[in-house]
């Protein structure tokens, strides 16, 4: 499977028409040979972003390396409801260890897997590695360990699943909480309710800083193409990054059945670029197919049910319509129009 | 081969003659010189499929080394002090997942106030943390240790910590024997892991364990370090039959025999009580000293066999349990439970603080007449202490302890040693 | 046991210079043990270094606090820490110096110690001569051989051999057996 635009839509989702395609070109995912990675049975909550994007992501990666893939965990809402005792949901090599620490472990796993294909008189391993934990275990207390993976550019594919708040532990705020946006300890209350309005802190385009050989965003919006990503990856050797957005009905107040509606959203309105980056530049970006006003995305979400009560709160709403903009003008979003944001790397030029 | 090196070369030598397959590196004084001589064999191709990992902190360094442990490498890494604090989360996770990494600690104080120099506070501070501990008395010993080491902890499928005195055998000069290849090969198999991460016959390893059996499995960690105090013994007289040399063992009687006074301590520090002992004895004192290899797990048998016959036991130890007093000596008590001897603490050598034959001989008269207080801190400097409690009594606003002492001693004194 | 105290500055060679005492003593089938009074690195600073040379197995950890010889590599800390702290009458000094004794204010030391176990040599300048740059511990340690006999000037230039290879190391032996040399004379004349 490659990536290729794909016209057929179902009315009124966008949603890919997988029966509608040729068999070679349908998702790993509609196969009957799919691994099952991350297998029925665990203990997400219904609409769980983070179960399916791991799902379809694991199952590619599955696919592209021959079933010969070792998988590391973050300590998190993935690690929890995946392997509740004495139960497991992995049908592969996986492994836990601790929170702050995915990274470094499947840094480890590589190294392992290096030493074994030297003295097996291989040049490269045969057994991959994948790390993945959320943004709490990627952006905030994993991000040391995950920056050390990048720079050593150690044989790992790294993947995110935001869902923009520590679920696990009741909804708290992290470094990857959008403004505004209530959690358990960022309350709506007072004169500035919600999380604060800052920068955040945008882990894709500071691992594209490490000039990796890959990095991409992406959504469960859009599962081929998280399964396109995912592939290419694996394709490739080095430290990759892959950053999915998985939306949280628990966390994030939104109706179960809303989950695929609100990734698709936060990508029509701009607010979470989907792209490709290697070596530090952009190399691909999803358009931008029919723009949303933010507005629409917000409505959907009871963490910003406090912007609209008896007094709409415009001038925060005006001021995610402007981060949406600046995200459709930094990454080039919409029509013929160019990213303007990367790190150009003469040497892979 | 007999040489004259530092001891963290010896080390580094008798590690790479372990053939690890991975080794993790992060500078942290004093263990450095140990990591940078390994990675100087692995770029020099002196260690055979190796990966060394230089990693951006102690945290990783475990971390990464709990994913090549898991995946089946021999793995290896150093630390020290404020090092071995940082990685304490993952120090705990790799023992809890039991995975048999070796790692050597530079026994070295830590801050604040920020002090390079050894003492055991580093390590202590972990005894609790699954791994075993053993301690070296000599640089002889820490070479030998590490081999034992590998050993020991793939049999356990346990990490073992190996504890060298920061400075004092990490950066001493002295005479090692160097063992073979083939030597180190016939004594240690090649790894053969209990767990293993392998795509062919796939395990989830590291899953939640609820309150229905979380118990049964600490329970199990303390039972596999209760085989260690079998273990430890058997490996070392292994060792002895191949290398031709006694290195570690639970414990080590020196003139224990018919001693009546009986010196407790670990590490380096052996040496020099020994030396006293020596001259103690050539004055008809009856005194005698058993050093304590095993930590953890601790030898509580061995102890009270050992300290049948003593009247009264002098624990010195480079640790301090702050509101309560000594680490070693609280186990210790443990050991002779229900016996009547008299139990001293002391504590010495702390942050580097020298620990001279003159004080040892004042102070293990002072417990051989029974005149020693239950706690004791070895050359206490009283006027400095009593100075900055005044100070404390007297001023709300009375500053930073560290820098009133410093200012107290008029600069820092350049004295020897 | 012979207790040898070296005294020096960061940048001068001196725990490197304890280390060969160490080797070359190790080479005559002696035991040795060479530490350094550890801190943190830094040029300039002042650095002290230890090495115990005896026939059986060295244990003793403290520092040589009543040394029998002592290697002062840097004669401007005679005035800035108490260098001879601990040294017995019939101790040995080997000073890096190209003044006298009595120019140096320690006419009284002069007169305490036995004249042939004092002796001070240039090893300075013997190191800017045959090494090109100033480490004078390596000369220091052939005038040691000479004065105290402990040692020969073929241990010193295997353990220089050990530490260093090429021209480094030929340097540094020339510097050495110069200053072997020297001090030989130097004990002579001080006997005669």
């Amino acid at each position: 499977m490659g990536h290729q635009d794909v016209k057929f839509y179902q009315t009124g989702t966008f949603t890919v028409g997988n029966r509608l395609l040729p068999p070679e070109q349908r998702s790993v995912q509609s196969e009957i040979e799919r691994t099952n990675s991350l297998n029925c049975g665990h203990r997400a909550c219904q609409g769980c972003g983070e179960a399916l994007g791991a799902r379809y992501a694991i199952d590619a990666a599955m696919r592209a390396t021959n079933n010969q893939l070792v998988a590391v965990n973050a300590t998190g809402c993935l690690e929890v409801f995946s392997t509740p005792y004495p139960e497991t949901s992995w049908q592969i090599p996986w492994i836990h260890s601790l929170f702050g620490n995915a990274a470094a472990v499947a840094t480890g796993v590589a190294a392992a897997a290096k030493v074994r294909a030297r003295k097996a008189g291989q040049q490269l391993p045969e057994v991959r590695v994948i790390a993945q934990g959320g943004d709490g275990g990627t952006t905030d207390i994993g991000f040391g360990c995950l920056s050390g993976m990048f720079e050593r550019n150690d044989d790992v594919l790294y993947i995110c699943y935001d869902n923009q708040a520590y679920m696990n532990t009741g909804v708290q705020r992290s470094s990857a909480t959008p403004p505004a946006a209530r959690t358990a300890t960022t309350m709506p209350v007072g004169e500035h309710p919600g999380n604060d309005w800052g920068q955040g802190k945008n882990v894709p385009l500071i691992a594209m800083a490490h000039g990796i050989p890959y990095v991409a965003t992406a959504s469960v919006s859009d599962l081929r193409d998280l399964e396109y990503k995912v592939k290419k990856a694996m394709s490739m050797r080095g430290a990759r990054y892959i950053h999915i957005f998985v939306p949280c009905p628990l966390g994030w107040g939104s109706a179960s059945h809303d989950t695929i509606k609100l990734a698709r959203l936060a990508k029509e309105t701009g607010l979470f670029p989907v792209f490709e980056a290697e070596y530090g530049e952009v190399t691909n970006v999803s358009k931008i197919r029919q723009k949303q006003p933010v507005e629409a995305y917000l409505r959907l979400q009871r963490r910003f049910a406090h912007l609209f009560g008896k007094k709409p709160q415009v001038e925060l709403i005006a001021r995610f319509q402007a981060m949406a903009d600046q995200n459709i003008h930094k990454f080039g979003l919409l029509g013929n129009d160019k990213a303007v944001v990367g790190f150009p790397d003469s040497e892979h030029k | 081969m007999l040489k004259q090196c530092e001891g963290s070369h010896a080390v580094a030598e008798a590690v790479a003659l372990s053939r690890p397959e991975v080794i993790c590196a992060y500078p942290i004084s004093p263990q450095t010189h140990i990591v940078e001589g390994l990675g100087e064999m692995v770029k020099a191709g002196d260690i055979k499929n190796c990966e060394y990992i230089n990693v951006e902190s102690e945290f990783a360094a475990m971390s990464v080394a709990i994913g090549s442990s898991a995946a089946g490498a021999r793995t290896y890494t150093a630390t020290a002090s404020q090092g071995l604090l940082f990685m304490v989360e993952a120090v705990y996770n790799a023992s809890g997942l039991g995975l048999p990494i070796v790692m050597t600690v530079a026994n070295r104080a830590i801050g604040a106030p920020i002090n390079i120099w050894n003492d055991h506070s580093d390590s202590m501070s972990q005894r609790d943390c699954g791994w075993i501990q053993i301690f070296a008395e000599t640089n002889q010993e820490a070479a030998d240790l590490h081999i034992q080491a590998f050993k020991l902890a793939e049999e356990l499928s346990l990490p073992v910590m190996v504890c060298m005195d920061g400075f004092i055998l990490t950066h001493a000069y002295e005479r090692v024997d160097i063992p073979t290849q083939e030597q180190v090969d016939k004594f240690l198999p090649p790894y053969s892991p209990r767990q293993v991460l392998d795509p062919a016959a796939p395990v989830s390893i590291g899953a939640m364990v609820g309150p229905e059996a979380f118990s049964e499995v600490r329970y199990l960690a303390h039972a596999k370090q209760m085989q260690a105090l079998e273990l430890i013994p058997k490996i070392a007289s292994e060792f002895q039959e191949i290398f031709g040399r006694d290195s570690g063992g639970l414990v080590r009687p020196y003139m224990l025999e018919d001693a009546e006074t009986v010196v407790i301590a670990l590490g380096s520090v052996l040496g020099t009580i020994k030396d006293t002992i020596d001259e103690m004895r050539a004055d008809g004192i009856s005194i005698g000293v058993l050093g304590i290899n095993s930590f953890r797990p601790f030898p509580v048998s061995a102890i009270r066999r050992a300290l049948s016959h003593a009247k009264r036991i002098v624990v010195l130890e480079k640790s301090l349990a702050v509101g309560i007093g000594g680490i070693v000596a609280t186990d210790v008590r443990m050991a002779l439970d229900g016996l009547d001897k008299r139990i001293y603490t002391v504590v010495a050598g702390l942050g580097g603080r020298n620990i001279t034959r003159s004080s040892l001989h004042r102070v293990f008269r002072m417990a051989m007449h029974d005149q020693l207080e239950a706690l004791h801190f070895l050359d206490l400097e009283w006027s400095i202490v009593n100075k900055e409690l005044d100070r404390e009594r007297t001023t709300r606003r009375s500053g930073p302890i560290a820098e009133n002492i410093l200012r107290d001693l008029g600069q820092t004194k350049s004295n020897v040693g | 046991m012979f207790q040898v105290r070296i005294h020096g500055r960061g940048g001068q060679g001196v725990v490197t210079g304890a280390e060969m005492l160490s080797i070359a003593a190790f080479l005559e089938g002696r035991h040795a043990q060479a530490f350094p009074s550890f801190g943190s690195e830094r040029t300039g600073a002042p650095v002290v270094a230890f090495c115990r040379i005896a026939d059986k197995e060295i244990r003793l950890r403290e520092p040589v606090m009543e040394p029998d010889a002592l290697i002062i590599q840097d004669a401007t800390l005679l005035h800035q820490i108490d260098v001879f702290a601990g040294l017995s009458a019939d101790g040995y000094v080997v000073l890096n110096t190209n003044h006298s004794f009595e120019d140096l204010g320690l006419g009284d030391l002069a007169k305490r110690i036995r004249p042939e176990r004092l002796v001070a040599v240039s090893a300075t300048d013997l190191s800017l001569k045959h090494v090109g740059r100033n480490a004078p511990n390596v000369p220091l340690l052939g005038a040691f051989a000479a004065v105290s006999g402990l040692i020969s000037l073929d241990s010193v230039v295997a353990a220089i051999r050990d530490k260093f290879s090429g021209k480094v190391a030929d340097g540094n032996i020339a510097a050495a057996t110069e200053a072997y040399n020297i001090a030989k004379a130097a004990m002579e004349a001080a006997h005669a």
